[in-house]
C-alpha cells in the first residue's frame, strides 16, 4: 500500500518536472531566437568575418539563401526547433565542432572545478552558519557575519584576482593559469597537476558561495534555537551542541540544500569569471569565447545547457527533501 | 502544559543572560539609553555619509580633471606611498585617479541600468498585483523564466545580442534586475489588497484611486526607494563583471572593470596594486550602497520608523 502510494508520488512528480522542464526550454528558445533575431549582428557578416572584402554581394545572397534568412521568421523558427529536437545544436565557429560535442568537452574540464567548490562552499558554509548562529552576539558571530557580508558585496572576479595574486605570484604555490603545465599534451598530465590546476580556481569559486549559506543557515539556527522545543530540551538540562545536533540539524539542513541546489545558477555564472582569469579552459571561458567571437550556435548551445543545468540542481533539491524530512513526499502531497 | 507557559513566561528565555538587563544606573547604560534615543539621527547621519561618499565619487572626475592621468614615464610602477595613493601603473598614471574615473563612469552605468530596472519592475510588478489573473500569471512565468538561467548567462547573450559596447551593457542590466523587485511589488499589492483597513475602506465607499493614494502608496514607496537602492550594487557589479570579460564597455573607456582587467596582464610582473587598490575601491562602494539601502530602509518602514 505505501510502496503504491509512493511509487505514485514519484511518477506524478516526474510527469510535473518533465512537463515543466519543456514548456521552460520552449520558453528558452523562443526568447532566444526572438533575441537574436532582433539583434542588429548580420549572420552572415558574423560568419564571413575579417574575409568579408573577398565574398561578393552575391554570395553573400547565396550563404543567406542557403541558410534560410529570405524565409518568414515564424518557418525559420520552427526549423531551427525541428533540427534542435533532433539532437543538432549546429556548428560551433570558433572551434570547428558540433556544439554538443564542446560543450560536452568543455563541461568536463568544468563539472570537476564545480563538483570541488560546491561541497566546499556547502560544508564551510553549513560549519561556519551554525558557529555563527550558536554563539550569536559573540566575536566569532561578528567576525563570520563580516566576512560574510563582505564577500556578498565584492565582485568575483577579484577575489579570484587577489588568490591569483596571492597564491600564484607571491607564494608561488599554485600555477598561473590553465588547466595543465605549459608544453604538457593533455594526455600526459598526470592527476596531481590536474589537481594543482584545478584547486585554486575551484577555491575561489567556493569562496563566493559560502557567504549566503552561511548568512540562511545562521538565521534559520537562532530561530530554531528560539523555539519552544529548544527551551524545553534546555529546561532539561541538555548541552548547547546536543541541542544543535539533535534539535538542530535537520531543521537547518533543509533550507541549506535548498539554496546549495539554487546556488547552481550563481556558480555556473561565477565560473565564467573565475575561469576567465584563470585561464581554465571550461565552459565558462567557451561562453566568452562564443560571445566575444559571435559564435551564435555555441553561444545558443550553451544558453540551453545553462538552463537545463539549473533545472537538474532545482528538481535534485526537490528529491533531497523527502530524505531529510519524512513529512515531505513526492509528488506534492504532505502527509503530517 | 503548565510548566511549558511557566518557562514561556519566565522573562530570561535565553540562558546567556538577557541583552535587555535590568536598567542599572551606570555610565554604561545611559550611553546605550542616548544611543536608542538617537537612533533616528544616527540613521539619518549614516544615510548622509553614505550618499555624500557615492556623490563624492561619482562628481570626481569633473574636480580632478585630466590632471595625473598623462603618462609620466619616470614615475612607473610606482607602489602605493604618499604621493599616489593607489600606486601608479605602467604609464606613469596615478591609480587612483584613474580608479575613481572609472569608479564614476561604472556607477553612472550601473545606475542609469538599475533605475530603468526599477521602472519595468515596479510597472509589472504593480499590473501582476493589481490585475491578478492571467496577467499576473503570465507575469511570474516570466520571472520563473528569468531565474531559470544563470544571471551571468542571460547578461552576456542579451549584451552580445543588442551588439556589446556601452549600450548592450544598459540594456542587459536593465532587462535582467528587474525580477526581484517586481516579485517584492507584487507581493505588497496582494498584501495590501487583502488588508482589513482596505477592504473597510472599499466598502465605506472610497474610490479606488483615493485608497491606492492613501493606504497603497505610503507602502509601497518604501519599498520601491529601498529595492532601488539595493539594485544598485547588483547593476554595478555586474556591469564591472560584463566589462571585465570584455563584452561591455569599450576597452577605450576606463571603466572599473577594464582598469581590473588590464591589471590581469601586470599580474605576473608583481604590480599588485594595480589590481588591488581599484578593486577595493569598487567594494567600498558596494558595500555604501548596501548600508546606505539598509539605512533607508529602516528609516522609511513603518514597522522600523519609529524605533
Amino acid at each position: 500500500m505505501r510502496i503504491k502510494a509512493l511509487l505514485i508520488g514519484a511518477t506524478i512528480f516526474a510527469a510535473q518536472k518533465l512537463l515543466r522542464l519543456g514548456l521552460l526550454l520552449i520558453a528558452v528558445a523562443v526568447f532566444t531566437f526572438v533575441l537574436l533575431s532582433l539583434s542588429p549582428i548580420d549572420p552572415v557578416k558574423a560568419y564571413i568575418g575579417a574575409d568579408m572584402m573577398q565574398i561578393s554581394p552575391e554570395q553573400q545572397a547565396l550563404i543567406a539563401e542557403r541558410w534560410g534568412l529570405d524565409q518568414p521568421i515564424w518557418s525559420r523558427f520552427l526549423d531551427w526547433l525541428g533540427q534542435l529536437l533532433q539532437g543538432n545544436m549546429g556548428t560551433s565557429l570558433v572551434f570547428n565542432q558540433p556544439v554538443s560535442q564542446v560543450i560536452a568537452l568543455r563541461f568536463q574540464a568544468s563539472l570537476q572545478m564545480l563538483a570541488i567548490a560546491w561541497f566546499l562552499s556547502g560544508l564551510l558554509g553549513l560549519g561556519l552558519g551554525i558557529i555563527a548562529g550558536a554563539l550569536q552576539g559573540r566575536w566569532i558571530d561578528r567576525l563570520i557575519r563580516l566576512y560574510a557580508y563582505t564577500l556578498a558585496s565584492s565582485p568575483t572576479f577579484w577575489v579570484a584576482l587577489l588568490l591569483l595574486i596571492v597564491f600564484a605570484v607571491s607564494f608561488k604555490v599554485a600555477p598561473i593559469c590553465c588547466a595543465a603545465p605549459p608544453g604538457v599534451l593533455s594526455g600526459n598530465v598526470t592527476f596531481w597537476q590536474h589537481l594543482h590546476h584545478l584547486l585554486l580556481p575551484a577555491v575561489a569559486l567556493s569562496i563566493i558561495g559560502i557567504a549566503n549559506i552561511t548568512l540562511h543557515t545562521r538565521q534559520k539556527l537562532i530561530d530554531v534555537l528560539h523555539s519552544d522545543y529548544v527551551l524545553f530540551a534546555q529546561a532539561q538540562g541538555e548541552s548547547l551542541w546536543n541541542i544543535i545536533r539533535y534539535h538542530g540539524f535537520r531543521n537547518i539542513l533543509l533550507p541549506a540544500i535548498t539554496l546549495q541546489f539554487a546556488s547552481l545558477s550563481e556558480l555556473f555564472g561565477g565560473s565564467v569569471l573565475v575561469e576567465q582569469v584563470f585561464a581554465y579552459p571550461g565552459l565558462g571561458e567557451a561562453t566568452v569565447q562564443a560571445a566575444l567571437r559571435s559564435d551564435i550556435p555555441l553561444l545558443v548551445g550553451i544558453v540551453f545547457f545553462s538552463a537545463l543545468f539549473v533545472y537538474t540542481g532545482n528538481t535534485l533539491a526537490d528529491l533531497a527533501y523527502p530524505l531529510i524530512d519524512p513529512r515531505i513526499q513526492l509528488g506534492g502531497q504532505r502527509s503530517l | 502544559m503548565i510548566l511549558m507557559t511557566l518557562i514561556a513566561n519566565a522573562p530570561n528565555r535565553s540562558p546567556k543572560g538577557s541583552p535587555n538587563g535590568s536598567p542599572k544606573s551606570s555610565p554604561k547604560s545611559s550611553l546605550k539609553a542616548w544611543r536608542q534615543n538617537n537612533r533616528r539621527q544616527q540613521t539619518i547621519t549614516a544615510i548622509a555619509i553614505g550618499s555624500i561618499f557615492l556623490l563624492g565619487i561619482i562628481v570626481s572626475p569633473w574636480f580632478l580633471g585630466e590632471s595625473g592621468l598623462t603618462t609620466v614615464l619616470t614615475d612607473r610602477n610606482q607602489p602605493p606611498s604618499w604621493a599616489h595613493l593607489f600606486g601608479t601603473d605602467w604609464l606613469g598614471r596615478d591609480m587612483l585617479r584613474r580608479s575613481l574615473h572609472g569608479l564614476s563612469l561604472s556607477l553612472r552605468v550601473g545606475l542609469l541600468a538599475a533605475s530603468i530596472s526599477a521602472v519595468i519592475g515596479t510597472g509589472l510588478g504593480l499590473a501582476a498585483g493589481t490585475f491578478g489573473g492571467w496577467v499576473d500569471a503570465v507575469i511570474i512565468w516570466i520571472v520563473d523564466v528569468f531565474f531559470s538561467l544563470p544571471h551571468l548567462v542571460l547578461l552576456i547573450l542579451i549584451a552580445f545580442a543588442v551588439g556589446g559596447g556601452t549600450q548592450g551593457v544598459i540594456i542587459a542590466v536593465a532587462l535582467t534586475h528587474w525580477t526581484s523587485l517586481a516579485r517584492v511589488i507584487r507581493a505588497e499589492v496582494l498584501q495590501l489588497s487583502n488588508a482589513d483597513y482596505v477592504q473597510l475602506s472599499r466598502h465605506l465607499g472610497k474610490p479606488s484611486l483615493w485608497i491606492a493614494r492613501h493606504h497603497m502608496v505610503p507602502h509601497i514607496v518604501p519599498q520601491l526607494l529601498v529595492g532601488l537602492i539595493l539594485l544598485f550594487p547588483h547593476a554595478i557589479l555586474h556591469e564591472a563583471a560584463l566589462s571585465f570579460v570584455g563584452i561591455g564597455l569599450s576597452p577605450h573607456l576606463p571603466a572599473i572593470g577594464i582598469i581590473l582587467a588590464e591589471s590581469m596582464r601586470h599580474l605576473s610582473t608583481g604590480y599588485w596594486w594595480l589590481g588591488v587598490m581599484p578593486g577595493v575601491l569598487l567594494l567600498i562602494s558596494v558595500k555604501a550602497f548596501d548600508w546606505l539601502g539598509e539605512n533607508v530602509r529602516s528609516l522609511l518602514d513603518p514597522k522600523t520608523s519609529q524605533e
